[in-house]
């Protein structure tokens, strides 16, 4: 007689991930038809750049969706990679969990050799319809051609036809087409914006889209370097968890505790080894794989319980300040933003064993929204992420963060901000903490929101400054229109009404400005840029000051140079002792740049000593770690003398309607 | 060059030395004048009317809007002694247009331009007219037996009675209703009604209502132009007209009536010229809604907010019009003048003005 249990264990057999996959396919993010055509080119896509960069190749990725009929679509993606050997290539497309980059420590795009794979399912379980691999390596003279379907129930790859193939003119790469329905669209969640936005953080890649129209977009490369090729580590102990400490001692080559220790992970030297091992209570000689559950306790205690050297960094590749800026730049020119805040790249952290780093950028003004929430661009290793902002830590750390002090606004002083501004968060590491598979969300650990929120901060303040600076610019430029065109208008018109020569104006003007004002510009030509700071004396007295700029290292041009600075540092901190401008004159500052690209510079950094700072604007006063030279903090010794007036009533101001009716 | 274009001239001539010799001397030249707002108007019991009281304000190139304007005031000046000099004259919106020509002096708007001939004739204490700036015509008019005689275009004086020489549409007002310009010879009228409506006003002259009572109709054409008010006040004063004023009955009437009575704000410099202090408020008051039980609208936001702000006017700081005015907060409604139709074409001219006006004694 068979019990309920026999019965039940009839029915249990093993199930393949790829069956699993197949009638869970919302865990990769298969789960709208929309949303299937963005994951299936983003998987190609990652896989194409990936390889790439492993083989220091500037990638040039073309990406082509067709319509064949009203649900679906014919993708190809073609990349310039090494390309796979013909043995790999099944595998590779045809067969779930199945690549070279999941046990390793380092920071990668795709990470457990899903993705292309269940792409290729998701096609053919929607069309029903083979996907087409087309790859060549230098080294071989013929490209081959495959058709690859997965087999769902055993996890392998079927190779329904191989042909070798003439790849006409091309060297190495890969190209994929498969069938997939879906829905094509356009918007924040689109092809385009995902294109987009890994331009903005590959700025080493050309990639060219053309949509189901034939319209082409080429997003062109901003730069011919390729980012530092990122190292293997060994994993970090801090935050190791007992499970993964158990399969480590199991399968490690290593005979004793000391050397496993030592040897597989990184950042533990002999010493340290044996002052772990002290602390547990285990011999340096015992054999790991030996350990039982209590001592593999105690060793995970006092790992926990020593202190350990951070995690070697090589093994993250940031973007970088300057390249964030550029793909930024190369990317969202044509809306003309008004500022890019100087993007900050944090030093490397550890979460949970894994080394990571947060790098931000803010864009202001321009062409962008005024008065919607602000744009937020998210990247886990230099991929975009389109969906689940909600749940997502880096939304968190910028709801948590108040934007009200850094000029945007914000009801209540959390939440999303409100202004024309875009934000870009990039989180790299060895290990992403996805929320789920689909690599959506990255999971709110406080160690990386503590550290997002720190560079947004940073960012931030740049953006305030930046506005700060704008406001009184924009303040004082009223005026300058007051003094230098209204005024001289209504001298010259009172002057011949009453029949006298045009009075002179000095007086009034210095009263009315009563300060010295820096106009600057930056302008590039001919190769070279041109910068032009203006200083207006608008206070009553003569005044004498120093100026300082901070320039980029090694760029002054000397040539033609009329008036010299006293000193130009090799970090690029430039000063001059300007002459005595008198009340009312104007002294111009000209002067070119060298050997840069346009984009290199474009904003001046002005700072002024020898005079008192209230009364320049356009320029900060010098900050206390200049340390300068031969300068001494002197007060002007006539401080000009502030108008005390009665406050009167305006009367243009007072703005009651008259009219009674 | 006349006295008056004389005194206008060098007032005018005044106002730029000023702005001159504040340059000349360093300082940030400016003009103050009295603030032109319902705060800073007080009553003058010399004259029984509403003038500004003693608040200032600076209009100083400190400031864009202040540069702007003193900029504009020079070029205007020069524009006005020009045409003085030139003996022509022009309407207040060619000066706007001409403005079109003095780039960063243009003005923005008409309202801005008018607002500043206004400013002149406070500091200079002259009047538009001798700068030879006019309004546009705006059409008020006047029936009723009173014989005027006006200077007409050719310089002829043309004697007219505003009831037996004029047509259905009346005696049109002129802008310029100055002794030099206009005299008024004699009457057979008891009284002058000013009406705020067009269709009132026809309704009674249709219903024989100047010839029936002895009345001369004034029509006030909404918020009346300077020259009707000043005509109405010369009426007044020269042939002893008792003055009564009707109206719509809604916070904007209440407004009207002020103007004519007690001065309007925009141009309180001049009250004693225009306003009529005896002039007296016929209706349509609050109680009439009530006792006539009339047809009504809701007040609308705006109303009210009118009503709010007339409650802090000094013009309406008394019993009387406190009374009217929380009475129409409370009834929140209003009324036309032609609601008073509901009894028919002829009731307001054979029932309530009658009634109203023996109330008031002006009929006995």
């Amino acid at each position: 007689m068979s019990s309920i249990a026999d019965e039940l264990a009839k029915k249990q057999k093993e199930i393949s991930v790829s069956e699993f996959f197949e009638r869970n396919r919302h865990i990769l993010g298969f789960d709208s038809q929309i949303k299937s055509l963005i994951m299936g080119i983003k998987e190609a896509v990652d896989n194409s750049l990936d390889a790439c960069e492993e083989s220091g190749i500037l990638p040039e990725i073309i990406v082509m969706v067709e319509k064949v009929d009203k649900e679906e679509f014919r993708v190809t993606v073609e990349d310039n990679g090494p390309g796979i050997i013909k043995k790999a290539i099944p595998n590779v497309f045809g067969r779930l969990l199945y690549g070279s980059r999941f046990h390793a420590v380092r920071q990668s795009r795709g990470q457990q050799g899903i993705g292309i794979s269940a792409t290729v399912m998701y096609g053919q379980i929607t069309t029903g319809k083979p996907a087409v691999v087309v790859s060549k390596t230098g080294a071989e003279d013929v490209a081959w051609r495959m058709e690859i379907m997965v087999n769902t129930k055993k996890n392998m790859p079927d190779v329904l036809k191989e042909d070798p193939f003439i790849w006409d003119g091309k060297e190495h790469g890969t190209k994929i087409t498969y069938h997939m329905n879906g829905r094509y669209v356009g918007g924040k969640q689109s092809v385009m914006e995902y294109l987009k936005q890994t331009a903005i953080v590959n700025p080493h890649s050309r990639i060219t889209f053309v949509d189901p129209d034939g319209r082409r977009t080429t997003f062109e490369r901003a730069t011919d370097k390729m980012p530092p090729a990122t190292k293997e580590i060994k994993p970090h102990p801090s935050g190791l968890e007992l499970g993964t400490l158990m399969n480590m001692s199991k399968d490690t080559k290593n005979k004793t505790l000391g050397k496993f220790l030592q040897l597989d992970f990184s950042r533990i030297s002999d010493r340290l080894a044996k002052e772990i091992c002290d602390k547990a209570g285990l011999s340096m000689e015992v054999n790991p794989a030996k350990l039982n559950l209590d001592d593999q306790k105690k060793l995970l205690a006092a790992i926990a319980a020593v202190r350990i050297m951070a995690p070697p960094t090589d093994c993250l590749s940031p973007i970088g300040a300057n390249l964030i800026k550029k793909g930024l730049r190369n990317v969202l020119d044509d809306i003309r933003p008004e500022f890019y805040a100087p993007p900050v790249t944090r030093d490397p952290k550890v979460h949970s064993g894994n080394p990571f780093l947060i790098e931000v950028g803010i864009v202001y003004g321009g062409g962008l929204q005024k008065d919607s929430q602000v744009q937020i661009l998210r990247f886990a290793n230099r991929v975009p992420l389109l969906y689940q902002q909600g749940a997502c830590v880096i939304t968190k750390a910028i709801e948590n963060t108040d934007w009200r002090r850094y000029g945007l606004e914000q009801r209540g002083g959390s939440g999303i901000p409100f202004g024309p501004a875009i934000i870009l968060v990039h989180v790299a590491s060895t290990k992403v903490p996805f929320t789920s598979e689909a690599k959506e969300a990255i999971a709110t650990l406080p160690e990386l929101q503590a550290e997002i929120e720190l560079a947004l901060k940073i960012c931030g303040r740049s953006l305030k400054t930046h506005l700060n600076k704008r406001e009184t610019k924009s303040k004082t430029r009223v005026k300058f229109e007051i003094v230098q065109e209204i005024l001289p208008l209504i001298a010259q018109k009172s002057a011949k009404i009453v029949g006298k020569p045009i009075p002179k104006l000095s007086g009034s003007i210095t009263k009315i400005m009563n300060v010295v004002w820096i106009d600057d510009a930056v302008t590039f030509e001919k190769g070279r840029h041109r910068v032009r700071v203006s200083i207006y004396n608008y206070t009553p007295t003569a005044q004498k000051f120093n100026l300082h700029m901070v320039l980029p290292p090694g760029a002054f041009d000397y040539k033609g140079l009329q008036f010299f600075p006293t000193e130009v540092r090799d970090d690029g901190k430039a000063t001059w002792d300007l002459p005595k401008i008198a009340s009312t004159e104007r002294f111009d500052l000209n002067f070119a740049l060298s050997g840069l690209n346009k984009d290199d510079y474009d904003e001046n950094e002005i700072y002024s000593s020898g005079i008192n700072p209230i009364f320049i604007i356009g320029a900060e006063p010098i900050p206390g770690d200049w340390d300068v030279k031969g300068m001494q903090i002197t007060e002007s010794e006539e401080a000009p003398v502030v108008e005390d007036e009665d406050e009167e009533v305006d009367y243009d101001e007072s703005t009651e309607a008259l009219n009674d009716d | 060059m006349t006295e008056e274009e004389n005194k206008a001239v060098s007032s005018l001539k005044e106002i730029a030395q000023s702005i001159y010799d504040q340059i000349d001397t360093g300082k940030i030249p400016k003009m103050t004048l009295p603030l032109r707002t319902k705060s800073n108007i007080r009553f003058d019991p010399k004259h029984g009317v509403f003038k500004y009281g003693k608040a200032t304000g600076a209009r100083s190139a400190k400031k864009v809007n202040g540069a702007l304007m003193l900029l504009r005031t020079m070029y205007v000046l020069e524009f006005l002694e020009d045409m003085i000099a030139d003996k022509k004259s022009s309407t207040l919106r060619e000066m706007y247009y001409i403005s079109e020509g003095w780039e960063k002096a243009k003005f923005s708007s008409q309202d801005e331009s008018n607002m500043l001939a206004e400013d002149l004739e406070i500091v200079t204490a002259c009047l538009r007219e001798d700068f030879k700036l006019r309004p546009e015509e705006n059409g008020a008019s006047i029936i009723g037996d009173i014989t005027i005689s006006e200077m007409d275009r050719k310089g002829r004086l043309k004697t007219i009675n505003c009831r037996d020489d004029v047509g259905d549409s009346g005696y049109g007002i002129p802008n310029n209703v100055e002794k030099e310009k206009l005299q008024l010879l004699s009457t057979n009228a008891k009284f002058v009604v000013a009406i705020e409506t067009g269709g009132m006003f026809d309704r009674l002259v249709e219903n024989g209502f100047d010839e029936r009572y002895n009345a001369v109709l004034v029509h006030l054409k909404g918020q009346p132009a300077r020259s009707t008010r000043r005509i109405i006040k010369r009426m007044n004063e020269e042939m002893k007209l008792p003055v009564v004023v009707f109206t719509d009955g809604d916070p904007w009437s209440f407004r009207i009536f002020a103007s004519v009575a007690y001065g309007a704000i925009k141009t309180a410099h001049i009250s004693e010229f225009l306003a009529t202090p005896t002039a007296e408020f016929i209706g349509i008051t609050a109680s009439d809604i009530t006792n006539y039980k009339l047809p009504t609208d809701k007040l609308t936001e705006m109303d009210v907010r009118a009503l709010h702000a007339e409650l802090k006017d000094p013009r309406f700081a008394d019993e009387y019009w406190r009374g009217e005015i929380e009475t129409m907060l409370k009834l929140n409604k209003k009324a036309e003048q032609q609601a008073l139709a509901k009894y028919g074409l002829d009731f307001v001219t054979d029932k309530y003005l009658p009634e109203k006006l023996t109330n008031m004694g002006v009929l006995r």
